[in-house]
């Protein structure tokens, strides 16, 4: 077994990131300009570290498969972005968010990441703020701040319900400003589909030019993959369509670990599935739970409507089992919870399989709180619900909006259906403290590695970890690779390996293209699925993952026979795009099941049924899974695992207690 | 069969840049009200695979409104009759059984068409390169509270900022103009003080990127504002107007 070396800074945790900066090696401004820097994805993690290295000096070339760098799917985050800042006066501190994000990660994060993550999360929003990104304020003129699950202060801060699109357009201008002064070249509707390896080390990537169908050899000293999650290997998920996990499962197969694959995020509120038509999934912001209270009738299949169940005949779930932090206990909690009364039959709506989030009580308590703001006495029941809907709008306004597009039906007067969906995935790419896989020269960024959230990510902490990354972890980390790298001329792009490399990638398409079956990419995608859903989905079990397993080498022996994909290679093609992607999805399927099968028990987003409490809540194993399962690619249904263990030197691992 | 929806569908078919494009007709049926546009597009594109044909190439990506990627021309309008959506959140109940809807791509010079209903805006990337952001590299920030900005500018920066850059205000305007996208971004940091150190020379350096792509003039006609998916108000141009023309009569 190969010993995985962290590189964790000696040092106690508070000194390690601090000391690291003061004496990892530097690269003099005369070499940066001879380093090329090849980075894959352009979300916050990938914009952030493009224009952060260009800063700097690096010769940066940035490839998206969208038509613009700001398209990422970064930009439909919705509720917010954490850092330590303490400007409530409420008790935060570095510390205590490291805390908040190592407890709510279930125990299965590295200490050092994470307290990394927390000190620099101040500094982000300092940035994001100098960058002119409009988070909400207060009337004095300060930044305001809300809720989210898993922590006890208000440490979030947001821009209505799209802090995501403000923050990465951010980080959008600042890399279009370099790509503008010519130190960033920039690649449109291009897709990275493969890691080009020299002596061991990556150096370089093939791309796609999705327009003209040509492949192109693009070298690089290091290669950063920003590429993000896998989410939608579950084909429906809360995920853009065209996310995918080709570039880091191109990267696995080359020598990058893939850890901890079955870790997933399931959220709880989301719009619910309307049809076999459904081609995604659409979340509504965990800030939601800030003042929507959840709940399903009492009664087993109730069938009256929402309005006509009396208080005292509704049960309040989360608030009746996790009274301590009610309606924001992290989100495995609340989704699992959300199950387990649909599974019970208290689910409401056509499809029985949703659960209430009612906004009746928070808007009279905006609509009072609203009043009195406004010494307006004798005020009637219609005006307090009228202002309280106006309070209600500038918090959520354009949450509520999409609900009502998609569903038809007015939130402001009838409590949301939702039920969780396929969100974001904690595994990834396994990295060391310099965020460098075990591939040489091969970075992994924001969710495109596993690195901070254990097996359950806090809300509002990815747009935090993509930025940390990008902004003020990799422009250092980098540098302890270069340094050594500043003798290494760049590569002609004509040399051998880039012209295998290039045929590799060639021979693959054409066979896809000549499959020539009868069926569609969707309808391998679709299969894919359901199977990922019902076996691998927000419950686990031993037999249904041994049946999982079987299933999905079944479908990926039909694809590889019975994929029809139509037009050429030589050209735009979406379908072609969408086959590479699905045929990574079905090899990625299989080690995610694979992983949920060895670890016996349950923690944060992987809920294995054999391990629960008596009430029903998971079961953790630390004397036998406190590890990180780093997999190695050693062929088709082969991977080996490795295990980084966990060590927790300033947190007690305890059972995790949201009561 | 989903649902009872029955419906022509005349669709802009153009093989590349350089082929000449025309419209083709298809039906489609059993067609459910909850679908999205695009799902009902989905559905026709896996009817076209397994026939054998080739399916409509349109962009799309996060289909819940906020990308900016889809750009549909539906029955004269950029993303279709309903006010404030983008085709990813137009539903079918907006449309009745045996109707007939007209897709195009988006036309302007400045946004040559890719394929079908594809087209290239990365003039919009190269309009925000040249000048669309505030000069501050990673690390020179100072504490995000140590600037207050009154909450009202803060508010109408944001309505600024929420444009998607979809290009809707373009493809609605009888002169292609990009006024309203450009000047949603210089009002954005106009409005707000980390703005102001390099506030006449992003006007002048965004708008003349914006003449050299070939977008055209603004002639006040408003259709921009009433087409934008996001609510962005053409108040931005008078501001982008403000901004460029004090730059340009003030320059040393």
């Amino acid at each position: 077994m190969t010993k995985l070396d962290a590189k964790i800074p000696e040092g106690s945790l508070a000194e390690k990131w601090t000391k690291y900066r003061s004496s990892v090696s530097l690269v003099n401004p005369a070499n940066k300009r001879n380093l090329e820097v090849v980075i894959v994805g352009s979300g916050l993690a990938g914009a952030s570290a493009a224009a952060s290295l260009a800063e700097l000096g690096y010769k940066v070339k940035v490839f998206c498969f969208q038509d613009s760098p700001r398209r990422a799917h970064s930009i439909a985050a919705q509720g917010g972005i954490n850092a330590a800042k303490n400007y409530q006066n409420d008790g935060d501190s570095t510390f205590r968010l490291f805390y908040d994000t190592i407890k709510g990660g279930d125990y299965r994060a590295r200490e050092a990441n994470v307290h990394r993550l927390a000190e620099v999360s101040g500094n982000i929003i300092d940035q994001c703020v100098a960058q002119g990104v409009p988070f909400a304020r207060e009337y004095g003129g300060l930044l305001s701040n809300r809720s989210f699950g898993g922590t006890q202060v208000q440490r979030t801060f947001y821009a209505a319900g799209q802090t995501g699109q403000q923050l990465l357009l951010g980080a959008y201008s600042a890399l279009q400003r370099q790509v503008g002064m010519g130190n960033v070249e920039l690649f449109t509707r291009h897709e990275m589909l493969d890691v080009v390896m020299v002596d061991g080390k990556a150096r370089g990537i093939i791309a796609r030019d999705l327009v003209s169908g040509e492949l192109e050899r693009h070298f690089g000293h290091a290669v950063l993959l920003c590429t993000g999650g896998y989410g939608n290997v579950f084909y429906l998920s809360t995920n853009a369509m065209g996310s995918n996990v080709t570039a880091a499962w191109k990267a696995h197969k080359k020598g990058a670990f893939f850890a901890n694959p079955c870790y997933t995020q399931i959220h709880p509120t989301c719009i619910p599935v309307s049809g076999d038509h459904q081609s995604k999934l659409t979340l509504m912001s965990e800030s939601l739970r800030n003042d929507g209270r959840i709940w399903v009738p009492k009664k087993k299949d109730d069938p009256r409507k929402a309005s006509e169940i009396p208080e005292d005949e509704r049960d309040y779930y989360l608030e009746r089992r996790y009274p301590a932090f009610g309606n924001l206990v992290p989100r495995d909690i609340a989704s699992r919870a959300a199950k387990e009364r649909c599974d019970a039959g208290y689910g409401v709506g056509t499809s029985k399989m949703a659960v209430y989030l009612d906004f009746a009580a928070a808007i009279i308590r905006y609509g009072k709180a609203e009043a009195n703001k406004r010494n307006i006495h004798h005020v009637s029941d219609e005006e307090i619900q009228l202002m309280g809907k106006e309070v209600v709008k500038e918090k959520y306004g354009n949450l509520f909006d999409m609900y009502k597009q998609i569903t038809g039906e007015d939130p402001y007067e009838l409590p949301m259906r939702i039920y969780p969906a396929v969100h974001y995935t904690m595994g990834g790419l396994w990295v060391d403290y310099n965020l460098m896989t075990t591939v040489p020269g091969l970075y992994a960024l924001g969710e495109a590695n596993f690195s901070d959230h254990g097996a359950n990510r806090l809300g509002a902490s990815a747009l935090m970890q993509g930025l940390a990354d990008g902004y003020f972890v990799i422009p250092y980390t980098i540098g302890a690779y270069l340094a050594s790298e500043i003798r290494t001329p760049a590569l002609s792009t004509d040399s051998e390996v880039f012209v295998n490399a290039e045929k590799a990638v060639k021979d693959q398409i054409d066979q896809l293209m000549n499959i020539r079956g009868t069926k569609s990419v969707d309808y391998f995608h679709k299969k894919l699925g359901l199977i990922m859903w019902d076996k691998c989905g927000m419950a686990r079990n031993e037999a249904g993952l041994k049946m999982a397993i079987a299933e999905i080498q079944e479908l990926r022996k039909e694809f590889w026979s019975n994929v029809r994909i139509p037009g050429e290679a030589n050209n735009l093609n979406p379908e072609l795009e969408k086959a590479g992607r699905v045929a990574d999805f079905l090899e990625l399927g299989e080690l995610m099941c694979k992983d949920a099968l060895e670890r016996q028990e349950s923690c944060g987003g992987h809920f294995r049924e054999e391990y629960q409490t008596e009430d029903g809540e998971a079961l953790r194993d630390d004397e036998k899974f406190a590890y990180v399962a780093a997999w190695e690619f050693q062929g088709e249904s082969k991977f080996e695992l490795h295990k980084e263990e966990l060590k927790f030197e300033n947190i007690k691992i305890a059972q995790r207690s949201y009561k | 069969m989903e649902g009872n929806l029955n419906l022509t569908l005349k669709i802009w078919r153009q093989k590349n840049a350089q082929t000449a494009g025309k419209f083709e007709t298809y039906q489609v049926s059993g067609i459910s009200e909850d679908m999205s546009f695009l799902e009902m597009i989905d559905v026709l594109n896996n009817r076209l695979i397994e026939e054998g044909d080739d399916p409509v190439a349109f962009d799309h990506d996060c289909r819940e409104g906020i990308c900016g990627m889809c750009s549909m021309y539906i029955n004269g309008r950029p993303h279709g009759p309903n006010k404030g959506v983008t085709t990813c959140q137009l539903h079918m109940r907006s449309f009745s059984d045996g109707q007939t809807i007209t897709i195009e791509p988006w036309r302007a010079e400045a946004f040559p068409v890719i394929k079908d209903l594809v087209v290239n805006r990365s003039a919009f990337d190269r309009i925000i390169a040249a000048g669309g952001f505030i000069s501050v590299n990673t690390g020179n920030a100072q504490d995000a509270n140590s600037l207050p900005i009154p909450k009202d500018d803060a508010d109408e920066a944001f309505a600024a900022a929420a444009c998607i850059g979809c290009g809707a205000c373009v493809a609605a305007c009888k002169n292609a103009s990009a006024m309203l996208f450009t000047s949603a971004k210089i009002s954005q940091l106009a409005l707000l003080p980390q703005g102001q150190a390099e506030r006449s020379k992003r006007a002048e350096a965004m708008v003349a990127q914006m003449d050299e792509e070939g977008f055209g003039a603004c002639s006040n006609t408003g259709a921009c504002e009433a087409e934008c998916p996001k609510g962005i108000s053409i108040e931005n141009i008078a501001r982008m107007n403000r901004e460029y023309f004090s730059s340009v009569f003030t320059s040393k």
